[in-house]
């Protein structure tokens, strides 16, 4: 590395950046005047005239000069220093952390000891002068200490995993990210309802929580099918469905409990799964895919047309609430809250749902865990590397491909079982393709495979589309007559092509072994086969 | 013509495989002895590889019987009885005998045996060379782990099983000088080491026939001498014998007990590597003759 190169790449052109932009400018004005700048709308005489909207596209070419300008004067540079810094760190190997670095692993180490001080004090103080923060309705104190509990010890698991970054750097803390996200979610009903009260809470832990844990419930199923064994099935959306309506008929027809339902939902959806898996055993590739996409099609229209079964288009409704092991969240004297001298608030049906979701979301993950580190596991990713080679080890490679099938298929009818009793009603609408592909889109941009990548897209992609219902401040930008919903999907589906750019094997491109021998070494996304089916 | 052995695993009779109008092999019958490397050669397009598939259970042959036995020759007494019963595989005390092109591909090498590596290297790129030695061994492991339901509710239960299948894995990593890049992944290795790992992988299934597919295929000299030790290794200290096709001649010569050349499917010598050495329909197969000697040395190889 010679000594005038950092120099060259620190030096930033302004002259070569401000032409740029101009001739981005000059180009985004040429392209929006006739889309933006001009509009033609109806006069009160019903005659075309042509209105002009010179403060809209001024707005939008100024955002593309300042993007273009950012991203010249400031996101090229950092990149070229960022790499600079890389290749000088491979020259220099054993290089003591910058004093910037050592502020901040002090920061950190602060942080958390004072995070964990807040939680032990938190806890220490008054009880009922969190029962006043909450403004709880006179909430049974049972459940504030449990409460604030669960938030002492969130708490202190935070402050820890700052001070460990904070003394050990980020190779010590890395193993804890996981524990400290299941610990979030754990606490994330208290967080609301701290954060939003008895009232914004329901939206927080149903449109956000239970909704995105679905679809983490869902990806992980799915991950089974497309990332470890590497069988593209566009038709999970299938099982999901066979899971809800399952539960929804044979609740209302005999009238079993939810926790009889849940397996023996699970158990419905796996024997399909495994009916799919007979016929495609021998389709590889696209044809694969074809074909669970007319599975997932067949599904819905017989859902739609056996009217006397599934009661068709008009769907099902009025489908059993699940009950706290038999006590129901009603306003009734034998309710849930009645029971327990408690209020009664809708808001204990939702926390009781998300804490089921969130217990299945954790038998998924335990469940494909554990099953990475058994031999049917490391068989499902050999299958996605290499079917002939599997073959040739005496691989039964159509039991191979049907257990993961079935066992994708059964974490989809959990998932699909859990919808209907949240929702009430089910109708074949909720399972269309779109779903399908939903799900997919998930497994794919999470990072073939990954189960944190799985969580990760999850939230984004769910939560994403949630978050952008509120862009009400983009009209401050666009003027008042811009509705930024109806940009929603637009935005949304921009983000994904950009994110598929910039990481093309999914935000988690990485694959851990399942097994080391000596010492763990993670696998570049590079190697690891996509599948062919 | 056919070479006297006098213990024999495998015995290949009549084997013919069609493809459409194509006659990729023709009657051929050979036998392979037990504790032997017995080779494979003969020119490009001679249907050595097709002969492999049959054996491995990869094709049907459209004609043939491939009779395998574990233990004691004197199983292959009851070939013609077990051939009538339209079975595939009978046991008789601690042996065995199978017919190979009634068993499906993987049956072939779960339940008779054989292992086999690939003409154009088959690993599992993304998996480690670790991982790619245990996946081998995953009957083994499947029968420990209860079919993953015992693995799954109690993990306890399949550590012994784990145990012994790490130290065949770490046994094979040593043998192939693999150690070193055990948590590498296999795709990352350079191509001598990933065919060494290929051989690896097929021994980890416990075979008593290893048939390899050009092995010595893109080695240099050093890596193909080596390969030759550890194919004598594999025949002297795990009685596994080893069927083999080769083009490199002084890895065959080097190493085969006895070799059979085929010629446009049909076998036309079979013996021991010097005797095969001097046959001139090989060197005629091999080399091609001059346009005036073509009608005499027909003459000679009775064409």
């Amino acid at each position: 590395m010679s000594a005038e190169a950092p120099a060259a790449a620190s030096r930033v052109d302004f002259a070569r950046a401000f032409k740029d932009a101009a001739v981005a400018a000059l180009l985004a004005f040429g392209l929006f005047l006739p889309l933006i700048g001009f509009e033609t709308v109806q006069n009160i005489r019903n005659e075309l005239v042509l209105e002009t909207r010179w403060p809209l596209l001024f707005n939008f070419v100024a955002l593309v000069t300042a993007a273009h300008l950012f991203g010249s004067l400031v996101v090229t540079p950092w990149r070229e220093r960022r790499a600079l810094a890389r290749r000088r760190a491979e020259a220099t190997p054993s290089q003591a952390p910058s004093w910037l670095g050592r502020l901040g692993r002090r920061l950190c180490y602060a942080i958390g000891l004072g995070v964990c001080f807040i939680g032990v004090v938190n806890f220490g103080s008054d009880l009922t002068e969190i029962i006043d923060f909450i403004g709880a309705p006179s909430a049974g104190a049972g459940f504030t200490v449990l409460a604030a509990l669960l938030l002492t010890g969130f708490l202190i698991g935070v402050g820890y995993v700052f001070m460990r970054f904070g003394s050990g750097g980020a190779a010590a803390a890395g193993h804890l990210i996981g524990p400290a996200g299941v610990g979030f979610l754990v606490v994330f009903p208290v967080v609301a309802l701290l954060g939003a009260g008895w009232g914004g809470a329901v939206k927080w832990i149903d449109n956000f929580g239970i909704q995105i844990l679905i679809y983490v419930m869902l990806g992980l199923g799915l991950n089974i099918v497309v990332g470890l064994a590497g069988l593209l099935d566009l038709g999970y959306v299938a099982f999901y469905a066979v899971g809800a309506y399952s539960y929804a008929l044979l609740a209302k027809t005999f009238g079993f409990s939810f926790w009889i339902l849940l397996p023996l939902a699970g158990i419905l959806a796996a024997l399909w799964g495994v009916m799919l898996g007979f016929p495609v055993l021998r389709l590889r590739g696209d044809y694969l895919a074809i074909v669970t996409l007319a599975f997932g099609e067949i599904i819905r229209l017989v859902l739609i047309n056996w009217v006397p079964v599934t009661n068709g288009y008009a769907g099902i409704g009025g489908i059993p609430r699940p009950t706290f092991f038999g006590i129901p969240f009603n306003a009734s004297d034998q309710g849930f809250a009645a029971m327990l001298g408690l209020e009664f608030s809708p808001v204990y049906r939702i926390i009781f749902l998300y804490y089921v979701i969130l217990g299945l979301v954790l038998l998924t993950a335990y469940v494909t865990m554990r099953l990475r580190r058994l031999p049917i596991g490391r068989a499902w990713e050999a299958l996605r590397e290499d079917e002939i080679a599997c073959r040739s080890l005496g691989i039964n490679t159509t039991n191979t491909k049907l257990t993961a099938f079935a066992l994708g298929a059964t974490f989809g009818g959990l998932a699909g079982s859990f919808f209907a009793t949240r929702q009430g009603f089910i109708s074949p609408e909720s399972f269309s393709f779109m779903e399908s592909a939903l799900i997919l889109s998930i497994v794919v941009l999470g990072g073939m495979g990954s189960q944190v990548g799985v969580g990760i897209a999850a939230i984004a992609m769910i939560g994403g589309t949630e978050f952008l219902r509120e862009l009400d401040f983009l009209k401050a930008i666009f003027g008042s007559a811009f509705d930024p919903t109806q940009y929603r999907m637009l935005i949304f589906g921009s983000a994904l092509v950009l994110i598929m750019i910039w990481k093309p094997r999914g935000l988690i491109a990485t694959r851990e072994p399942s097994a080391v021998f000596k010492e763990k070494k993670i696998i570049s996304g590079s190697l690891v086969k996509e599948g062919r089916g | 013509m056919t070479h006297a052995i006098a213990d024999r695993l495998l015995v290949v009779e009549h084997l013919t495989m069609r493809f459409g109008g194509l006659l990729a092999v023709n009657d051929l019958s050979f036998a392979a002895g037990r504790g032997d490397i017995t080779a494979l050669i003969g020119p490009n397009g001679a249907g050595k590889t097709t002969v492999f598939n049959c054996i491995t259970g990869f094709y049907k042959p459209t004609e043939g019987r491939l009779a395998l036995a574990h233990g004691s020759p004197a199983l292959f007494d009851a070939l013609d009885a077990l051939t009538d019963r339209g079975e595939r595989s009978l046991r008789r005390g601690d042996g065995a005998l199978f017919l190979l092109e009634r068993m499906p591909e993987y049956l072939v090498t779960k339940r008779a045996k054989v292992a086999r590596t690939f003409q154009n290297i088959r690993l599992f790129p993304g998996l480690t060379v670790f991982e790619n030695l245990l996946v081998a061994q995953h009957n083994m492991l499947m029968v420990a782990s209860g079919f993953t339901f015992l693995g799954i509710l109690w993990p306890f239960a399949y550590g012994r099983a784990e145990k012994a299948a790490v130290a065949k894995a770490t046994l094979w990593l040593e043998k192939t000088g693999l150690t070193e890049r055990a948590d590498d992944p296999a795709g990352e290795l350079p191509y001598g080491a990933q065919r060494r790992l290929e051989i690896a992988r097929a021994m980890c299934t416990d075979p008593v026939l290893l048939c390899l597919d050009e092995p010595a295929a893109g080695l240099n000299p050093r890596e193909k001498a080596a390969l030759g030790e550890l194919l004598l290794s594999i025949r002297g200290d795990h009685a596994t014998s080893i069927l083999l096709i080769e083009h490199d001649m002084s890895v065959v010569m080097e190493i085969s007990d006895h070799v059979i050349v085929l010629d446009y499917g049909t076998k036309i010598a079979d013996g021991t590597p010097d005797a095969i050495r001097n046959d001139p329909k090989v060197i005629a197969a091999y080399l091609g003759v001059e346009d005036e000697e073509v009608a005499k040395v027909e003459a000679e190889v009775g064409l």
